[in-house]
C-alpha cells in the first residue's frame, strides 16, 4: 500500500509544460529520491505535492485519499511536511518559536483560550516548547534556542528549517534539495540525520543534486528530465540506465 | 428637455469624469508596474495640478501657467520618489503603502495651509461657462472637449512613449522584470522615478484641464485617487488600455448613480464598485497576470 | 533602572524574568504594575493641580486607544493595513446610540414589549424633557453593536483576505467611504448633526458610564481597566500558538500555511478580533461622550489609527498604547491648532522612514543606538538593580 501515488499529474505554465504526465509512488518507511537536471519540474512536483500549486489534470493520494488541488495547510493536516529549496524560516522569531510553530497542527487552543491563558492552554505551551525543543536537539542546534531565525548561518537554518518538518510529526517529509549549499561534513552529517529520521518511521521523499548522498541514502530514485519521469528504480538500476546517461551526460 | 438628451447629457458629464479617473488610473498602473507600490497620493497630484495652474494665471498667460503648473507637479512626483522610496532597502509592500498614505494627508494639510480651503478654477480655455457647442443633439461645454481630446492625446502619446521610444521600452521592461532590466544595463532607480514623474505630470494635465468643470479644491485628490484605484482595477491593475475602458465605465456608472440615487450618495457607486470588482474578480476585466497575483494559493 | 530598559525594550519574546526588589516577577506583570502606578500618578497630579477636566480628554483618548489597538493587531501580527478601522468605530457608537435613544415608548403596551422589559433587553428611562420612554439598554445595545460587527467585518474581511497586501488597503477604504456616506445621508442616523443624549451606561456596583463630572475619576480608572485587561489578554495571546501562527503568516505566509496553519481564518479572525475592538471603543466612548458623529467613520480618523498604530511599534502593544493615549490626548486638548491632521501624517510618514527598512533608517539606527546607550550609562552608574 503505497504512502503517496502520482497518477499521470499535469501541470503547466502559460505555455511551458513543467510536470508532463508523471506517475510514481512512494512505499511507506522508504527514502526515495527524485534526481534531474535543473528545469526538468523537481520543484514543481513537490509544490503540486503540497499543495502549493493546483495540477491541471492527473491526481495525487496521500494515505488513501484525495490530496489534488487542496489547500496547503489541508495537506499538512493529513501528516505531510516539506522543507524548501531556500530554508524559509520566520525570520523574525527565534529557532525555537520557528520549531514550535510547527506543533501548529497537533494543539488546538484558538483566540479565546489562549487569549484568557486558560490552565489547560498553559499546560499545552510547555508541552509544545518541550517538545520543540526535543526535535531541535535531534538536529543538534539545541544551543541556538533563542537565536533570532534571521542571525543564523545558511547551513544552521537547513536543519531548523527541518526540525520545524518535524515537529509537525509528518509520515511524510519532503526534502527538497537539502544538501545544497552545505560542505562534504555538513553532508556526512545530513545523510546521517536522514536516515535517524527515517529510523523514527517517517518517509523521506527528497530531491537531490548530490549524486554520492542520492545513492548513498536512497533506495528507490525517479529520474525526471523536462517534464517527463524516465526512469525509476534502485540505485543501482538507475545508474546504469542509458536513459538516465544520455540525460546528464548528453548523447553521442 | 427630452429624455433622450437628458440621458445623453448624463452620458457625456460621465464620460468627462470618467476620462479624468482614467488620467489617474494610468497613474496608478504606471508607478504600479514600476515599482509594485499603489500610490495612495495620485490623486493628490490632480489637486495640485489645477491649485498651482489657479495661482501661475494671476501671473501668467492661462498655457504658460498650466504647463508650468505640470512640470512643477512632475518635479513633485520625481522628488517624492527620491526622498521617500529610492532609500527603501527592503520593498515592503506595507511600508510603502503607509508611506504614501501620510503622504497623501500632509500633501492635503499642505494645500490647506499654502492656498486656502475654498474653491477655486482655472478659467475655461476657450469660451465661457454658458457657450456651447452643438454635437449630436446636446449641447456641449468646449471644456468638455478639452478635456476629452487633452486625455485622449495624453493616452495616445503614453503609449507612443512606451512603445516606440528607449525611455519607453526601458520601463516596460523594468516592469516585467527588474532583475534582467538592469542586467540589460538599464537603471532601474531612474526608471522608476521617471514613473512617478510621468504619473503626477499626467494628473496634474489632467487637474487643470478638468478644474473649470468639476472646480479645484484641497480635499478633491482623496475621493478622485479611489475612483482612480476602481478604475484601475475595473481595468486590470498594471493594464493601461484597460485603465481607459475602466475610467470610462467608473464615470459612466458614477453619473447613472446620479440620476437616479438621492444627493450624496454620487460617490457610494464608485466605492460600490470597488468593493464589488474586488471580491468578484480582482483581476478586473483584462487583467490576467494580476490575477496570479492578487489571489494567494 | 533596569526594569525600566526592560519594561520599554518591547515584547518579551519568552516571557523572561525581571529583577524587582531582589525578587523575579514576569515581565508582563511588572508592566501591568507599571502602568497602573503611572496612570494613578497621573490621575492625582491632574485633580491636585485643580485640572480634573483634563481627565475628560484622557480618558477619551485611552478609548480611541482601544481601537488603535486593534489595528494595530492586524498590521503587526497579520501584516495588512486596515484604513476602515473608523467605519467599525461608528457601526459600534451608532448602534448603541441609534439602541438607545430611539422611542419605543408606543409599543409600550405590547406583549413582547413587556417581555423583553422584564429581560432587562428594554428600559424605561427619563428624557430631556422629564417625561419616560422606552428604549433598548445599554447592555442588549452593546451586544447588538457587537453582533452587527461581527457580521459586518466577516463580510468585508472574507474576500479581502483572499487577496494580496494592498487589496485589503483598498477594500476597507472603501469601506469606510460607503459607511461614512450613509451616516451623512441617513436622516436616521442623525446625517451631519450625529446623535446626541445617548444615556449613561450603568454597569452595577454604583458603576456608571458617562462624561458627567462626578463619575469623571470612576470612569477614568474604568477606561483605564479596560485598557489593561486588553493588554494582558493581548499579551497572552501572542504568546501563544494563535500569536505564533500570525506572526508566521506576516513572515512568510506560504511557509505558515505549509506548516499547516489555516491562514485564511487566521487572517480573517484577526481581522474581525480587530474590528470588534474598534466597535467596542465606538460604544464605551460614545456612552462616555453622550452622542457620535459622523467624522468617527472618516477616512482621516482611520488614518490616525494607522499613523498611530505604526508609531508604536505596531507589534509592541504596550507601545502602541502608550504613544496612542499621549498623542490622542494632546490632539484632543488642541495642542496641534490647525495642523492637527498634518501631524498624523507626518507621524506616519516620520516614523516609517525610522524603521530598520526605511528611508531614514541610519537616522533611526542612530536614535535606537543613542537610547541603548544612554540606558547602559544608567546602570553602570546605579549598578544592577
Amino acid at each position: 500500500m503505497a504512502l503517496l501515488e502520482l497518477d499521470n499529474v499535469r501541470r503547466s505554465f502559460g505555455g511551458l509544460v513543467a510536470v508532463d504526465g508523471v506517475s510514481f509512488s512512494v512505499r511507506p518507511g522508504q527514502i526515495k529520491a527524485i534526481i534531474g537536471p535543473n528545469g526538468a519540474g523537481k520543484t514543481t512536483l513537490f509544490n503540486l505535492i503540497s499543495g502549493v500549486l493546483k495540477p491541471d489534470s492527473g491526481r495525487i493520494w496521500f494515505k488513501s485519499g484525495r490530496i489534488g488541488g487542496r489547500r496547503p495547510y489541508q495537506i499538512a493536516n493529513a501528516g505531510l511536511s516539506r522543507t524548501f529549496q531556500t530554508p524559509s524560516l520566520f525570520l523574525r522569531m527565534s529557532v525555537l518559536q520557528n520549531v514550535m510553530v510547527g506543533r501548529h497542527r497537533l494543539s488546538a487552543w484558538e483566540f479565546a483560550g489562549c487569549g484568557l491563558r486558560l490552565p489547560a492552554q498553559s499546560r499545552e505551551e510547555r508541552a509544545i516548547r518541550q517538545a520543540a525543543l526535543s526535535r531541535l536537539e535531534f538536529v543538534g542546534l539545541a544551543r541556538l534556542a533563542d537565536v533570532p531565525a534571521g542571525a543564523l548561518a545558511f547551513g544552521q537554518r537547513r536543519l531548523v528549517e527541518l526540525a520545524r518538518a518535524l515537529a509537525t510529526e509528518p509520515e511524510l517529509l519532503l526534502l527538497d534539495e537539502p544538501a545544497s549549499g552545505l560542505n562534504s561534513k555538513e553532508r556526512e552529517d545530513l545523510a546521517a540525520l536522514i536516515s535517524r529520521t527515517r529510523e523514527q518511521g517517517v518517509t523521506i521523499l527528497l530531491i537531490e543534486h548530490d549524486m554520492s548522498l542520492v545513492m548513498d541514502i536512497s533506495e528507490d530514485i525517479l529520474v525526471l528530465d523536462h517534464g517527463l519521469a524516465i526512469a525509476e528504480g534502485p540505485p543501482t538500476v538507475v545508474q546504469n540506465d542509458p536513459k538516465v546517461i544520455a540525460v546528464y551526460l548528453g548523447t553521442g | 428637455m427630452d429624455h433622450g438628451s437628458l440621458a445623453l447629457q448624463y452620458l457625456l458629464s460621465g464620460i468627462t469624469k470618467g476620462s479624468i479617473y482614467a488620467v489617474v488610473a494610468i497613474g496608478f498602473n504606471l508607478i504600479f508596474n514600476a515599482t509594485g507600490v499603489l500610490n495612495f497620493a495620485q490623486g493628490e497630484f490632480v489637486m495640485l495640478g489645477g491649485m498651482l495652474a489657479v495661482t501661475l494665471t494671476h501671473f501668467v498667460s492661462l498655457p504658460v501657467a498650466v504647463t508650468g503648473a505640470v512640470l512643477a507637479v512632475t518635479l513633485v512626483g520625481c522628488a517624492l520618489e527620491l526622498l521617500f522610496f529610492r532609500p527603501l532597502r527592503r520593498h515592503s509592500v506595507l511600508l510603502m503603502i503607509v508611506i504614501t498614505i501620510g503622504l497623501s494627508i500632509v500633501i492635503q494639510e499642505a494645500a490647506l495651509h499654502l492656498w486656502d480651503e475654498k474653491v477655486r478654477s482655472l478659467p475655461y480655455f476657450t469660451g465661457n461657462e454658458v457657450s456651447s457647442v452643438k454635437m449630436l443633439g446636446a449641447a456641449i461645454s468646449p471644456q468638455v472637449l478639452w478635456v476629452l481630446g487633452t486625455v485622449a492625446l495624453a493616452v495616445v502619446g503614453l503609449h507612443v512613449f512606451l512603445k516606440f521610444t528607449l525611455q519607453g521600452r526601458a520601463m516596460r521592461a523594468c516592469s516585467s522584470n527588474p532583475e534582467a532590466a538592469m542586467l540589460a544595463g538599464i537603471n532601474t532607480a531612474n526608471m522608476r522615478t521617471l514613473s512617478f514623474g510621468l504619473s503626477a505630470g499626467l494628473g496634474a494635465l489632467a487637474g487643470c484641464v478638468i478644474s473649470p468643470i468639476t472646480m479645484t479644491h484641497y480635499e478633491m485628490g482623496a475621493p478622485l485617487a479611489i475612483k482612480g484605484f476602481a478604475a484601475a482595477i475595473l481595468g486590470g491593475l498594471g493594464n493601461p488600455m484597460g485603465a481607459v475602458v475602466g475610467g470610462l465605465l467608473v464615470g459612466v456608472l458614477e453619473a447613472v448613480a446620479v440620476s437616479r440615487l438621492p444627493a450624496g450618495y454620487n460617490d457610494v457607486a464608485a466605492f460600490a464598485v470597488l468593493l464589488l470588482v474586488l471580491f468578484v474578480r480582482p483581476h478586473g476585466l483584462f487583467g490576467s497576470l494580476a490575477a496570479e497575483q492578487a489571489r494567494e494559493c | 533602572m533596569a526594569t525600566l530598559r526592560h519594561l520599554l525594550g518591547g515584547a518579551a519574546t519568552t516571557g523572561g524574568q525581571a529583577q524587582f526588589l531582589g525578587r523575579p516577577w514576569g515581565a508582563a506583570a511588572l508592566r501591568v504594575l507599571a502602568f497602573v502606578a503611572v496612570m494613578a500618578a497621573v490621575q492625582l497630579a491632574f485633580c491636585a493641580a485643580g485640572k480634573a477636566y483634563c481627565l475628560t480628554q484622557l480618558t477619551m483618548a485611552i478609548y480611541y486607544a482601544v481601537a488603535v489597538i486593534g489595528v494595530a493587531l492586524v498590521m503587526g501580527c497579520a501584516g495588512q493595513v486596515s484604513l476602515g478601522h473608523g467605519a467599525f468605530f461608528a457601526v459600534g457608537g451608532y448602534t448603541s446610540a441609534l439602541l438607545t435613544t430611539c422611542d419605543l415608548s408606543a409599543f409600550q403596551q405590547a406583549a413582547w414589549a413587556a417581555w423583553l422589559q422584564s429581560c432587562r433587553v428594554l428600559v424605561v428611562r427619563p428624557d430631556l424633557y422629564g417625561g419616560q420612554v422606552m428604549s433598548v439598554s445599554p447592555w442588549a445595545a452593546f451586544v447588538a453593536a457587537m453582533l452587527l460587527t461581527l457580521v459586518v467585518a466577516c463580510v468585508i474581511g472574507y474576500p479581502s483576505l483572499r487577496l494580496r497586501g494592498h487589496y485589503l488597503a483598498m477594500a476597507t477604504l472603501g469601506f469606510g467611504l460607503i459607511v461614512h456616506k450613509i451616516i451623512l445621508g441617513s436622516a436616521l442616523l442623525g446625517a451631519a448633526d450625529g446623535i446626541t443624549g445617548v444615556p449613561a451606561w450603568r454597569l452595577g456596583a454604583g458603576l456608571a458610564l458617562t462624561g458627567k463630572a462626578p463619575d469623571r475619576v470612576a470612569n477614568y480608572y474604568l477606561a483605564c481597566g479596560l485598557v489593561l485587561l486588553l493588554l494582558v489578554v493581548l499579551g497572552n495571546l501572542v504568546r501563544s500558538r494563535v500569536g505564533r501562527a500570525l506572526q508566521a503568516i506576516h513572515d512568510r505566509e506560504l511557509a505558515a500555511a505549509v506548516m499547516g496553519v489555516n491562514t485564511a481564518v487566521y487572517k480573517l479572525k484577526a481581522f474581525v478580533f480587530s474590528a470588534l475592538l474598534a466597535a467596542m471603543a465606538g460604544v464605551f466612548l460614545t456612552h462616555y461622550s453622550g452622542g457620535i458623529g459622523p467624522s468617527e467613520a472618516g477616512v482621516l480618523k482611520s488614518v490616525r489609527y494607522v499613523a498611530l498604530a505604526a508609531a508604536g511599534g505596531m507589534a509592541n502593544f504596550w507601545g502602541v498604547a502608550a504613544v496612542s493615549i499621549v498623542i490622542n490626548y494632546f490632539s484632543l486638548r488642541g495642542w496641534f491648532g490647525s495642523y492637527d491632521q498634518a501631524v498624523f501624517g507626518a507621524l506616519l510618514i516620520l516614523i516609517i522612514s525610522l524603521t530598520p527598512e526605511g528611508p531614514l533608517q541610519p537616522l533611526g539606527a542612530w536614535l535606537r543606538s543613542l537610547a541603548s546607550r544612554w540606558f547602559a550609562k544608567r546602570e553602570a552608574a546605579h549598578g544592577p538593580a
